[in-house]
């Protein structure tokens, strides 16, 4: 039982091949990781998973349908959310009323999306800033309201794009828990990230994308381990520092 | 909202009333014309204001409106009333169809402002050649003053009907704002790509604002056409009220439900202003406008809603 | 009917104004490859330059070819003065605002000309408009020829002075990489307004070939630069090459439509095709992607 399938996907951007050929599956109510280094094709590979990006080959599965061409909006509606990794905030709109856009896709009703909106400010630690403009915030409120906007559609797949670079160390030990406990809900999570330690953390399964392909895969320790990763993409430096944390 | 805001606003509504119930002809006149040109920047301000799509052409929706509905009227019989709810439908139909066009081209700010700017130029071009719109002479109604033709003997009675078109469309507008429809167009205006990842159908919620924004703006056109009665092409498809209409918005405050109607008013008083004071020489009060124009964009973005909302915190600063 | 000697006229004569189109659009498409505006006040300037030339021939005596190099200095001038302290400082650097100040300005200067001159049409006087030059069996219009050699010359003058001049290349790494260009020590604001003030000098030199064939009312600007948008959009906005193709076609275009169909909708038809263009293949027929 899988809720996602990425199945031989391949996409070319003229002469560069930034994905070629990656599968990778994410099941029910695990915290997937995907990491690789700089360039790898991991966030064109969630533009093509969220539909922003049309596919040169291959076939997204979700919920057992393909929905390689669906637009994005409908992926959404399915339950199927993102954050940008460079953050698209509305930046005329106030906190509250970027995360009730999100909101409305549920909620019909003003008061509904707006209650929905504040409830989740709170949880990811905006609650302060509710009235302010989305562009007065820093780059960690900013990474935050990704993941309230995001949270806000009520997800069963909850795409995240690095929400956690950026951010010094005590930003990401606030964050780590938020994302466990939208994991204990229930939420499926995808998740690109660079903070080894919060892969370490919070992810039961990883996948290595380099150079556009899939390079291996399995739990975070034995991704630590594997050759081929340690080859691409940590270095032997990197490498130790992890099993240390292991 | 402010009682000092409420307040002003009661005063102005009742300033208008006063002077559509007992001003003289010239000041009727002049606040119909007003008043029409505040409803199709009210249609501009829901399509450019609320959703972000900056349009140079709501002359295509307006001359729409006008045509239908005088083309029916005069050379079908059809009654007013019916002929302008039929000038409306047809400026939705108008707005739905350029932009559909246009958006599903994937056009946005100036190529979607030129596009447009192009449609309503084709239909003036087309306007004065074909037979059916009177050519370059133009059509004239037959006046015939009944309530059941949408013709009024007294000035005084359409101004109201105008000004409760207005009113009705800035209570549309301020509800709409709080909708999750107006969430959707405020939305696709800040940023595509986000609003799309939340589940918004751009191209729908922008030929929403366009249907909304074309029906509005065709209203303006079928009242004109009923307190004129005559119609030519470069009134109806004519740059001028495409300018008008951007021009109160921008004037008046963009995105704000009442900057279209105070934008019309300030912008109207203005031009008659300049021609007591400079005379007639045409053109002056467009130079003026065109200043003020850029005058607006450079210092006042949120136009004199903005400036008004300033003053009223500057004097009551908030703790 | 049409003899292949009337097609072949009205389809020279079509690429003789399709140059000065061209100049027109070039101006137009130098300021958008390196602004990334579209100046909307392009065709109003286009008209002030008309009567400008105007001005210079009827009221001042000088013929029409030697008021073209001072009045081009001119127009540079105010053109740099115009995007220097009027555009740039009130759009700050914004979309939406440097349409509304472009939309500004073009209202304001139309105006502003009708206020001056009415709505009269007005020409040159003389009879340049009927010397005409014989050509195997075409009778050309003299001063459409000079027009079409000059724009050519000009437009291959600009193409120059883009690649070899210190100022060229300064424009086009401006137009390449802002961001780089400006912490390479390069003034992107004076930059800004050098190719603005180019663009208004490439209209005072189109203005001076166009009036001894054409007319000059305040509102002739608009016809002209829905043209050259057509132009534009259709040779890739910011493409020199682009708008010397594109204009030459559009003059051909116009010419053989105003033949087969008549002047009016000849006009429409140029609309009709912009409109077309933009729908279907928004970044040009020759231009790459932006
Ligand atoms: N729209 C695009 N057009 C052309 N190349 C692109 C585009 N988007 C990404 N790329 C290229 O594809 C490669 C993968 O980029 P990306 O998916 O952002 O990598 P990652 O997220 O793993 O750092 C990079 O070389 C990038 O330059
Ligand atoms: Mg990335």
């Amino acid at each position: 039982m899988t809720l996602l399938h990425v199945e031989g996907i391949t996409k070319q951007f003229g002469g560069l091949r930034a994905v070629d050929n990656a599968s990778l599956s994410v099941p029910p109510g695990t915290i997937t990781g995907l990491i690789g280094p700089n360039g790898a094709g991991k966030t064109t590979l969630f533009g093509v998973i969220s539909g922003f990006i049309p596919p040169t080959a291959g076939r997204i599965v979700y919920n057992g349908a393909d929905i390689t061409a669906h637009p994005p909006h409908r992926r959404a509606r399915s339950g199927i959310a993102r954050t940008f990794q460079i953050v698209q905030p509305f930046a005329g709109l106030s906190v509250v009323e970027n995360i009730a856009v999100g909101a409305y896709l549920r909620h019909a009703k003003r008061a509904d999306a707006t209650r929905v909106a504040s409830d989740i400010a709170h949880r990811v630690g905006l609650g302060a800033m509710l009235h302010q403009p989305a562009s007065a915030l820093t780059v960690a409120g900013r990474k935050r309201l990704e993941l309230a906007r995001a949270l806000a559609t009520a997800p069963r797949l909850l795409l995240l794009d690095e929400v956690l670079a950026g951010l010094n160390p005590s930003e990401i030990r606030d964050i780590i828990p938020i994302i466990q406990a939208i994991r204990a809900e229930g939420v499926t999570i995808l998740m690109i990230e660079h903070v080894m330690q919060a892969v370490m953390n919070l992810c039961e399964h990883v996948y290595v994308l380099s150079q556009g392909r899939m390079i291996a895969e399995g739990t975070p320790q034995a991704i630590c381990t594997d050759e081929q990763v340690i080859e691409a993409y940590l270095g032997h430096g990197a490498a130790g520092q992890m099993q240390a944390h292991a | 909202m402010k009682i000092s805001s409420v307040i002003a606003m009661a005063a102005v509504l009742l300033a208008l009333v006063g002077v559509a119930l007992f001003g003289p002809n010239t000041a009727i006149n002049f606040l119909v014309t007003a008043l029409i040109v505040a409803l199709a920047a009210q249609g501009w301000n829901l399509l450019g204001g609320y959703c972000g799509q900056f349009s140079f052409g709501h002359a295509a929706f307006f001359g729409t409106g006008a045509y239908v509905t005088a083309i029916l009227q005069s050379r079908y019989g059809v009654n007013a009333w019916i002929g302008c709810g039929c000038g409306i439908l047809a400026g939705a139909a108008i707005g739905t169809l350029i932009g559909w066009l246009s958006f599903r081209a994937g056009l946005r700010g100036s190529y979607f402002a030129l596009i447009t700017l192009a449609f309503a130029e084709v239909l003036r071009i087309a306007a004065n050649a074909a037979p059916i719109t009177g050519g370059g002479t133009g059509l004239l109604l037959k006046l015939d003053m009944r309530a059941a033709n949408f013709q009024f003997a007294s000035r005084g009675t359409f101004c109201l009907i105008v000004l409760a078109c207005v009113l009705a469309v800035l209570a549309l507008t301020t509800w709409i704002a709080r909708t999750k429809r107006g969430a959707e167009f405020a939305a696709v205006r800040e940023n595509e790509d986000a609003a799309r990842a939340l589940g918004i159908d751009v191209l729908v919620t922008k030929l929403r604002a366009m249907a909304l924004s074309g029906a509005i703006t065709a209203a303006a056109g079928c009242l004109y056409t009923q307190y004129f009665l005559y119609l030519d092409s470069n009134i109806a498809y004519g740059s001028w009220i495409s300018v008008e209409s951007l021009l109160a918005v921008i004037v008046g405050g963009i995105a704000t439900p009442a900057g279209p109607i105070i934008g019309a008013l300030a912008l109207h008083a203005l031009g008659e202003a300049t021609r007591l004071l400079a005379g007639r020489i045409t053109g002056i009060d467009l130079v003026l406008f065109g200043l003020i124009l850029v005058a607006a964009t450079a210092f006042a973005p949120k136009g004199l809603a903005g400036l008004w909302n300033a003053a009223q915190s500057r004097r009551s600063p908030r703790a | 009917m049409y003899t292949p000697a009337i097609v072949a006229e009205a389809m020279v004569n079509g690429l003789l104004t399709g140059a000065v189109y061209a100049l027109v659009a070039l101006g137009l498409t130098l300021v958008y490859g390196v602004l990334h505006i579209i100046n909307f006040a392009h065709g109003a300037l286009l008209t002030c330059a008309m009567f400008a030339v105007w001005a210079a021939s009827e009221l001042l005596g000088i013929n029409v070819y030697l008021a073209i190099p001072p009045l081009a200095l001119i127009f540079l001038a105010l053109g740099y003065a115009l995007q220097r302290f009027v555009i740039g400082p009130a759009s700050r650097g914004d979309d939406a605002n440097t349409l509304l100040v472009t939309l500004g300005l073009s209202i304001a200067i139309e105006n502003a000309l009708l206020a001056a001159f009415k709505s009269d049409t007005r020409t040159l006087s003389g009879d340049a408009a009927f010397d005409v030059v014989e050509l195997g069996p075409m009778l050309l219009s003299r001063p459409r020829l000079i027009g079409f050699a000059v724009a050519l010359v000009v437009a291959l003058l600009l193409w120059a002075l883009l690649r070899r001049t210190d100022s060229g290349k300064a424009i086009r790494a401006v137009a390449r990489e802002k961001m780089g260009a400006s912490l390479m020590g390069i003034d992107v604001r004076h930059i800004y307004a050098l190719t603005f003030g180019i663009g208004c000098a490439c209209l005072a030199v189109a203005a001076g070939l166009l009036l001894p064939t054409f007319y000059v009312t305040p509102r002739v600007g608009q016809a002209f630069v829905l043209v050259a948008f057509t132009i534009v959009v259709l040779g890739g906005m910011g493409s020199v090459a682009g708008a010397l193709l594109g204009g030459l076609l559009i003059g051909v275009v116009e010419s053989l439509g105003g033949l087969l169909l008549g002047e009016s909708l000849g006009q429409a038809g140029i609309f009709v095709i912009f409109i077309l263009v933009l729908l279907l293949r928004p970044t040009g027929l020759f231009g790459a992607r932006a």
